[in-house]
């Protein structure tokens, strides 16, 4: 091998390497900005199964949570958002009381979604139920059509969101199975902050996972089945 | 023959009526303003109770509009000489009414400067997505209608036309009671009864208002209307009201045979404080059982006391809407039945409403821009009825 052709090779070699190098931190950046390619699949229904006997009266954990990680304000005026609330319940016939929390039920026929006019209402291939913010009219008829009352208007102007949970004033919103977490693998801040483990998060279509076990073996119910929207929250001890 | 300085009275009269509606409307503007920059918070709407007072405005407004046209169908459809000399007069009522509700409609959205989404993204399971379609259709339809009227050349046309619109006007109000039939969780609402009913409703509105401004052009015009003509039309608005009264009482009676319905219609009927006082004294008594009084006993039914039964009508229609529309909402969404609940989110409570100044402005300003366009149509071309001698047909 010539000198010559030794020179030419150690120059291509340095070049692509310098290139490599001038390129990746960008690609990286690209990839970041852009996150996974791969959408998400329809295999995939994620889920929660909520065991109210674990479920304490008084106990606002779950709401706290959620409220910390959407950015939420945490009160509780007839005008301001609230994702997920803890219900009292008290059964009228037997004086039985139970305590639950309460939010967007990720129905496999969503009203919200068959109602609204531009779209906005949506469900991923994964059965989360989310709210497109940009198409959003705020003509408030998911609100209407939604039998779970979980669904907030935003009455005022908002300050300091959390970058990954984008809110606007004059849109609606609901509980979004904490999208953003679970995009990475995470778990939903309700479920994660529930000091009793009430709220199992997974995925209902995959027969090995937990949920889709227990669903399996205990008794469990859909709020309001008889609307025939299979929701992808269900209720043990009800 | 009037005289000059009653003629040029009248001139300026007109100018000062059209600058009043004129400001009513900029004041509904500045509210719709207000609302941008505060957001709904100034409304007197919150998360239990989502359309409040613009949406009582607007719906009447609507289902006015549609029902408005019966005259005009009357007599293009059914071929009524002296509902024919007052289609023109109809369709333009029409136009008017559903220029101004829909401007209320869309005003009160929480975005409403993303209005052209609702064109650019189509949800076809959406009963709001067609109403835009219907909207806009009777729009355009109405506005042919009435070209096919009052252009000649156009008359052979006007009678498909008429058809048109006629068959349009029915799909339009079902369109609108469906918005409401369809919401099946929600206890006021999700009967198929809705959609007739608003249609039954649409035609006593309708007629009601164009009575009122028909009496007020007539007036203005210093003309009286042909007493056989105005028995006529009162009969018809009779009936229209007894109609009307026997859908709503249908839709109450069949609620209270469902059980799960009953804790529902006796919130409504008896225990719901201003919806009970506003459904039996607002709407029965002055809206439906006085005029019939006014239009009927013998010795009433003059041109006062038509005028006066029609002006009811309009009231007893606002009162309807606020106990439909608000009432409806007020009631808590049953969950879990058979279960009693609370929440810091007014599960299991009577949802609480005041409607704020601003709703009220916004509401008024769409009653106003139906106004303008009429009393500024009227005075420009030609839509006073012009009747034949009266021949029964």
């Amino acid at each position: 091998m010539s000198d010559l052709d030794m020179k030419r090779r150690n120059f291509l070699k340095t070049s692509v390497g310098a290139a490599a190098v001038a390129i990746a931190p960008g690609m990286m950046l690209f990839q970041v900005a852009n996150g996974s390619s791969e959408g998400v699949s329809a295999k995939v229904r994620w889920g929660m199964l909520i065991d109210t006997n674990q479920c304490k009266t008084g106990c606002n954990d779950c709401v706290t949570a959620c409220n910390k990680e959407n950015g939420l304000s945490g009160e509780t005026k007839a005008t301001d958002a609230q994702w997920i609330r803890k219900i009292e319940i008290k059964d009228i016939s037997s004086g039985r009381e139970v305590s639950l929390p309460m939010m967007c039920q990720h129905c496999e026929h969503p009203p919200c979604v068959d109602v609204c006019p531009t779209n906005a209402s949506m469900k991923r291939a994964d059965g989360i139920v989310l709210v497109d913010k940009h198409r959003c009219i705020g003509c408030r008829y998911c609100i209407m059509a939604c039998p779970y009352k979980a669904r907030s208007f935003v009455h005022e102007p908002l300050h300091d969101q959390n970058p990954d949970v984008p809110r606007g004033k004059g849109t609606v919103e609901s509980c979004t199975l904490c999208v953003h977490r679970v995009d990475q693998g995470l778990q939903p801040a309700c479920a994660e902050a529930c000091p009793n483990k009430a709220i199992l998060f997974g995925d209902l279509n995959d027969p090995q996972s937990e949920i889709a076990k227990k669903v399996r073996t205990v008794a469990s119910v859909q709020v309001r089945a008889d609307l025939r929207l299979n929701p992808g929250v269900r209720y043990q001890g009800l | 023959m009037p005289d000059l300085a009653s003629l040029r009275f009248k001139n300026r009269m007109y100018y000062v009526l059209l600058a009043a509606a004129g400001l009513v409307a900029l004041a509904g503007l500045y509210a719709v303003h207000m609302m941008e920059t505060h957001g709904h918070i100034i409304s007197g709407m919150n998360n239990q109770i989502v359309w409040g007072m613009p949406h009582v405005f607007a719906i009447f407004l609507i289902v006015a509009a549609s029902g408005v046209l019966n005259v005009a169908s009357i007599g293009s459809v059914f071929g009524k000489a002296i509902y024919k000399a007052r289609a023109p007069l109809a369709s333009l009522l029409s136009i008017a009414m559903l220029a101004g509700g829909l401007t209320v409609l869309m005003l009160d959205l929480g975005r409403p400067d993303r209005i052209i989404v609702a064109a650019t993204n189509f949800n076809p399971t959406s009963v709001f997505a067609w109403n835009v379609v219907l909207y806009s259709g009777m729009f355009s339809l109405v506005v042919v209608y009435l070209w096919t009227m009052m252009e000649r050349r156009m008359n052979p046309w006007n009678k498909a036309a008429g058809l048109a619109v006629f068959v349009w006007r029915f799909v339009l109000t079902t369109g609108t009671g469906l918005i409401f039939a369809f919401l099946t969780a929600r206890q006021a609402y999700g009967s198929a009864l809705l959609p007739p009913m608003f249609i039954v409703l649409s035609f006593a509105w309708g007629l009601a208002v164009f009575h009122v401004v028909q009496a007020n052009i007539y007036a203005w015009n210093e003309k009286a209307l042909d007493p056989d003509i105005l028995r006529r039309k009162k009969n018809l608005l009779g009936v229209f009201v007894v109609g009307s009264l026997y859908m709503v009482a249908t839709y109450h009676f069949t609620n209270l045979y469902f059980a799960h319905q009953s804790g529902f219609e006796h919130f409504i009927l008896r225990d719901g404080g201003i919806y009970p006082a506003l459904f039996w004294w607002g709407y029965v008594v002055l809206g439906n059982l006085l005029p019939l009084l006014l239009i009927y006993v013998p010795g009433l039914g003059k041109s006062k006391c038509v005028m006066l039964a029609s002006m009811l009508v309009i009231a007893g229609a606002f009162a309807l809407l606020y106990v439909f529309i608000i009432g409806g909402q007020a009631y808590p969404l049953s969950i879990f039945p058979g279960y009693q609940a609370s929440s810091s989110f007014a599960d299991g409570q009577i949802g609480s409403y005041q409607p704020s100044m601003y709703e009220v402005m916004l509401g008024l300003g769409g009653l106003a821009i139906a106004f303008i366009i009429t009393t500024v149509s009227v005075r420009v071309l030609n839509f006073m009825p012009q009747d034949k001698p009266y021949i029964s047909d």
